[in-house]
């Protein structure tokens, strides 16, 4: 089985005939935190949806672990962030029900929820310090405080890999800042991050690699300071289609020294 | 008194078949309303009736004719919601109208057919309920219970969010079709107690009765529960002891009085709620106002 937590080749997804991605190369090793930027409509959001085929291929093939997305198996490793709270309907949801759901890959069906499942979703209501709300329904928070209800979500699965789209839209600094410190330990578990962002504002020190994506294709990829892995094996290349070009949006503060 | 209801056999099949409705429709209702279908077991009674109405033709049990058509309706209302388009939503429309009009033709034209089975059908004759009728209940409440408590966890991943259950790795079509199909189950179970009209009121409102009061899933389900049972056998009591009562109507309009209630005493309950959180922490108005 292979360690590369995802691979894409020359990936494009269409929607209604109309070309959003429009081949996209993309290796994410273990222990990258990687950030995708762009603009309103690149195609970002589309393409972290493609990694973990919520949204299916026209064309290309990626890989999660070695294996495509629809034979996958070991979707545990795989802590996914959506974009916002889409809770399903009227009916309530606790913090912590909400949180304890991100054990679901884990758990056999049949089986009670176990010391493990409990203990787990316990430290990631601390990691986002929610512990005190776990017990209000999870409608009655603000929006910064839904946002930190998903990233524990993710964290009470403990996965190997968390995939996050736009983390830090619409959120307030603190959440933004505990989003920034959370990652950092996550990195020094040796944790893998793929995520969404408009712009970094706090996580800017933790991110190890930015893409940067315009009009569906890979317009800039940043080399990580530290190649380890599989990256590091010689004749490994990160893409750079156009490595000529100026740098665009938030990644010009990225290139000047940041790394 | 109810002592000596309790011997008489007409009214202990009653009492069975309205317990195993009140406990199985806002069991499976929970999971529909979460993930907005609320609607669903409305399609899926509409379509059963064309199934009554074959049972009457070919002289079968009308209760079996009714679960083989409204599990075939219910995988066609799935099929047509996954694929998404708006078109659905027309499609959904014909597929309703289709069962009612065809099971009142059916129902014209079979052997045995009249207009007061039609009725009896419609809105429900827990009355008239005979023991096999009984056993055909039980036997589709117990696959309800069991279809709750082995896939409860998975059913409410991906009800909350069909996303993550999605990039969880879930068996997200079973899954959506088993909701469905389980709503189909329950609606056949709940025909002859509450009738096809009506069938979708036990799955709805005990659900929207006792979220006003909760805060968790798991309790919204419990207390729903408890509600569906509370109406069920309070429309059958009333409807007992005056006999020009509607069993069907009767139910419905008490679980709707029990959320009247309930919406009076959660406003007291979520004012209380509000001031407890600190002001940095307000509360999402929207949400407040749609509940």
């Amino acid at each position: 089985m292979s360690e590369t937590a995802f691979a894409m080749t020359d990936g494009r997804v269409s929607f209604d005939g109309k070309p959003v991605l429009r081949g996209v190369d993309l290796t994410v090793c273990p222990g990258e935190v990687v950030a995708l930027l762009g603009s309103n409509g690149s195609g970002k959001s589309t393409l972290v949806r493609a990694l973990l085929g919520l949204t299916p291929l026209s064309g290309g093939t990626t890989l999660v672990y070695g294996s495509p997305p629809g034979r996958f198996r070991d979707w545990w490793r795989i802590g996914y962030v959506p974009q916002r709270l889409s809770v399903g309907g009227g009916v309530p949801a606790t913090v912590r029900e909400v949180v304890a759901s991100g054990r679901i890959a884990r758990q056999r069906r049949l089986r009670r929820t176990s010391q493990a499942d409990r203990a787990a979703v316990a430290r990631a209501l601390e990691a986002v310090r929610l512990a005190d709300r776990a017990n209000d329904p999870v409608q009655s928070l603000s929006g910064g405080q839904q946002q930190r209800v998903l990233i524990a979500r993710a964290l009470a699965g403990e996965p190997d890999t968390y995939v996050m789209d736009e983390p830090t839209a619409g959120v307030d600094a603190e959440t933004q800042q505990l989003l920034a410190d959370t990652l950092s330990g996550l990195v020094l578990d040796g944790k893998t991050v793929v995520l969404v962002a408009h712009e970094l504002g706090p996580l800017e020190p933790v991110i190890t690699r930015g893409v940067v994506i315009r009009e569906g294709r890979v317009a800039h990829d940043g080399r990580p300071p530290r190649p380890e892995g599989e990256c590091a094996r010689p004749g490994h290349e990160h893409q750079h289609p156009h490595a000529d070009a100026p740098p665009v949006g938030p990644l010009a503060g990225l290139q000047e020294g940041s790394l | 008194m109810i002592v000596d209801l309790l011997q008489e056999r007409l009214f202990q099949l009653a009492l069975i078949a309205a317990l195993l409705v009140g406990l199985c429709a806002p069991a499976v209702g929970t999971f529909i309303v979460q993930r907005r279908l609320a609607l669903l077991g409305d399609g899926i009674g509409h379509v059963a009736l064309t199934g009554v109405a074959l049972g009457f033709l070919t002289g079968t049990a009308p209760v079996l004719t009714a679960v083989i058509v409204s599990l075939a309706g219910a995988v066609a209302i799935e099929l047509v919601r996954a694929r998404g388009r708006t078109s659905g939503d027309v499609a959904l429309a014909l597929l309703f109208y289709g069962g009612i009009a065809g099971g009142v033709m059916l129902m014209g034209v079979a052997p045995g057919g009249s207009n007061a089975k039609l009725n009896s059908y419609l809105f429900g004759a827990i009355a008239s309920v005979t023991p096999e009728d009984i056993w055909v209940i039980a036997g589709l409440a117990v696959a309800v219970i069991a279809v709750v408590l082995i896939f409860g966890r998975e059913l409410f991943v991906l009800c909350q969010d069909e996303e993550m259950a999605r990039a969880s790795g879930l068996p997200v079509r079973f899954l959506s079709l088993l909701i469905a199909v389980t709503a189909a189950l329950t609606v056949v179970i709940a025909m002859r107690v509450v009738g096809l009209l009506l069938v979708s009121a036990l799955m709805v409102i005990p659900v929207a009765t006792s979220q006003q009061l909760t805060r968790g899933f798991r309790t919204t389900m419990g207390l729903a529960m408890l509600f569906g049972v509370l109406a069920s056998v309070g429309g059958l009591l009333a409807s007992t002891y005056s006999p020009k009562v509607p069993p069907g109507a009767a139910i419905v309009l008490l679980a709707l009085a029990g959320f009247v209630l309930a919406l009076g005493i959660g406003r007291f309950v979520r004012r209380g709620r509000t001031q407890e959180s600190t002001v940095s922490e307000r509360p999402q108005m929207r949400v407040e106002e749609v509940a």
